[in-house]
């Protein structure tokens, strides 16, 4: 019998009570990046930490993908492939994230509006562990 | 504008499109013999090349087809911008005054499909690729979907561009895609990545480029139609860009490395973009042509609409872009398609581009390339 487990370790703290996105905060300039990474990009110091993001940011982008990406690298179904959406959510006050998005109608997707991150499956690996990855879904009402 | 040191004196060109029985490399051969002859010299007057291929092999094994003349060469992988890259390796080679004839060449041949990313040669984690997200077309979507209502550009108009593509194409015997396709079924084609159809995107392609360049004062050596490099520049992303290949972006917005590059192009050259006669700007699908074009200077944002509705891009327009197809009816073959473009701008110099000739004699051209993870190459040509 498989296990849940995160498609990375060290991109989220998924499995927990209120799991966030791993990024790094640069302590000279306050740069924050996602995944985490030990230089910082806008000002060059290497004084970086790790630092939990928000869980709720506005949509600044979104496409659909429209057909199954070539597997590798893809690990999701290809054979009875759904399109999904992507996006770059502009977490509040600290970095834009790019990431899937739990709905693919562009009916319901515009600009600007309000997503929280969430976490969904996305496939089974040869252990049959199912893969965790993460995702932001629209905030209801 | 600046007095020029370097001119290219020959171009040969492999046609784009499929070519089953002939290898990547094979291609790029034979666009260097043709460059030679069309120069009208040999292979051991070369004294140095700059070549690349992404998916194609290492350029300098062509020597063992070409000849073992023992000059110096070199190769170049810098993604999208590999041809901008060698070329502007080959100008400066020529200016510094290390040598005075040298090649810039670039081939390729791609599998089909949109490209095969390879995460870690990006520096990204396998966790990118493996949930979906390593996708070129997905960020071209993305960039031209915002930028479309930030600045009201229509549907119609993405249209527009890729029929513009292949009209051009039509004229061009070296281009892959040379049927012309009507808005309505280029907007009706399956929908890959909103806002882009099938239709509205280049294809990985195969096809090989290759220019000869010489010092400027000893170009009549020659040819009677030199044509002077006045500026050849590249550059790369800074904080807040928004590009390609990438999990996240800075809070801050900035300008991507197209404006860098292009300011620092028509600073090199002395001139600005109302003297531009002809440009080749980086169109892997139509939003990067229309957004191109205000990064490079050509019109401020969100005048695209009207410049595309009123035809300004045709090639009997005020601003013809993208004369034999671009990379929309051209394909991409990564190494070469930089390179393509100096080929068709050096046609139109030399008044030779047949039936897509831009006409009143033009004088001064452009070209401009983009790649990931955020990089871009600018020429300016004048004759």
């Amino acid at each position: 019998m498989g296990e849940r487990v995160p498609i990375e370790e060290g991109l989220f703290t998924w499995p927990s009570d209120e799991p966030k996105l791993i990024g790094s905060i640069c302590l000279d300039c306050g740069a924050i990046v996602f995944p985490a990474q030990s230089g910082c990009p806008r000002c060059t110091s290497d004084n970086t930490e790790k630092k939990e993001l928000g869980t709720r940011g506005s949509l600044w982008t979104w496409t659909i993908q429209g057909f199954p990406p070539k597997s590798p690298p893809y690990q999701g179904d290809t054979e009875n492939f759904e399109p999904f959406g992507v996006g770059y959510v502009e977490i509040h006050d600290e970095v834009k994230v790019e990431t899937r998005l739990t709905v693919a109608e562009k009916e319901k997707l515009s600009i600007g509006m309000e997503m929280e991150l969430t976490f969904v499956p996305l496939y089974v690996d040869e252990d049959g562990n199912e893969v965790i990855t993460f995702a932001f879904a629209p905030v209801e009402g | 504008m600046s007095k020029p040191e370097v001119a290219i004196v020959g171009i040969g060109m492999h046609p784009f499109g499929r070519t089953p029985e002939k290898t990547g490399q094979e291609q790029g051969v034979y666009a260097v013999r043709e460059a030679l002859k069309d120069a009208g010299v040999e292979w051991k007057d070369i004294q140095f090349a700059f070549g690349g291929s992404q998916a194609a092999g290492a350029a300098d094994t062509m020597v063992s087809k070409l000849g073992l003349t023992g000059l110096q060469f070199i190769n170049v992988a810098n993604g999208c911008a590999t041809g901008g890259s060698a070329l502007f390796s080959a100008y400066n080679t020529i200016a510094s005054g290390a040598f005075d004839l040298g090649i810039a060449v670039g081939y390729d041949k791609h599998e089909r499909g949109a490209f095969r990313v390879n995460t870690r040669s990006h520096g990204l984690g396998d966790w990118y690729g493996k949930q979906g997200l390593a996708l070129t077309t997905q960020f071209f979507g993305m960039k031209i979907n915002r930028y479309m209502e930030k600045y009201d550009i229509s549907h119609n108009t993405l249209a527009k561009i890729s029929a513009k593509a292949f009209r051009n194409a039509e004229h061009n015997p070296n281009a892959w895609r040379r049927q012309p396709f009507s808005e309505e079924q280029i907007l009706e084609s399956e929908m890959l990545s909103y806002p882009l159809t099938k239709f509205m995107f280049c294809s990985p392609a195969e096809g090989g480029v290759a220019l000869i360049l010489a010092r400027a004062d000893q170009a009549h050596k020659y040819t009677d139609t030199p044509v002077y490099l006045n500026a050849a520049v590249v550059r790369s992303r800074r904080w807040g860009s928004f590009e390609v290949m990438a999990p996240w972006i800075a809070l801050d917005d900035a300008a991507g490395p197209t404006v860098d590059t292009s300011k620092a192009a028509f600073e090199m050259a002395g001139i600005g973009p109302e003297d531009i006669d002809v440009a080749q700007l980086q169109d892997t699908e139509v939003g990067a042509e229309i957004m191109h074009m205000a990064e490079n200077g050509f019109c401020e944002h969100g005048e695209q609409e009207r410049m595309i509705q009123q035809g300004e891009t045709e090639i009997g327009g005020k601003l013809p872009v993208n004369t034999d197809g671009g990379c929309l009816a051209n394909g991409e073959p990564v190494g070469a398609s930089g390179l393509r473009q100096v080929h068709e701008n050096v046609l139109q110099l030399r008044g030779a581009a047949g039936k897509r000739q831009v006409p009143n004699d033009p004088s001064v051209a452009y070209t401009h390339v983009y790649g990931a993870p955020g990089i871009s190459g600018v020429t300016i040509l004048s004759k």
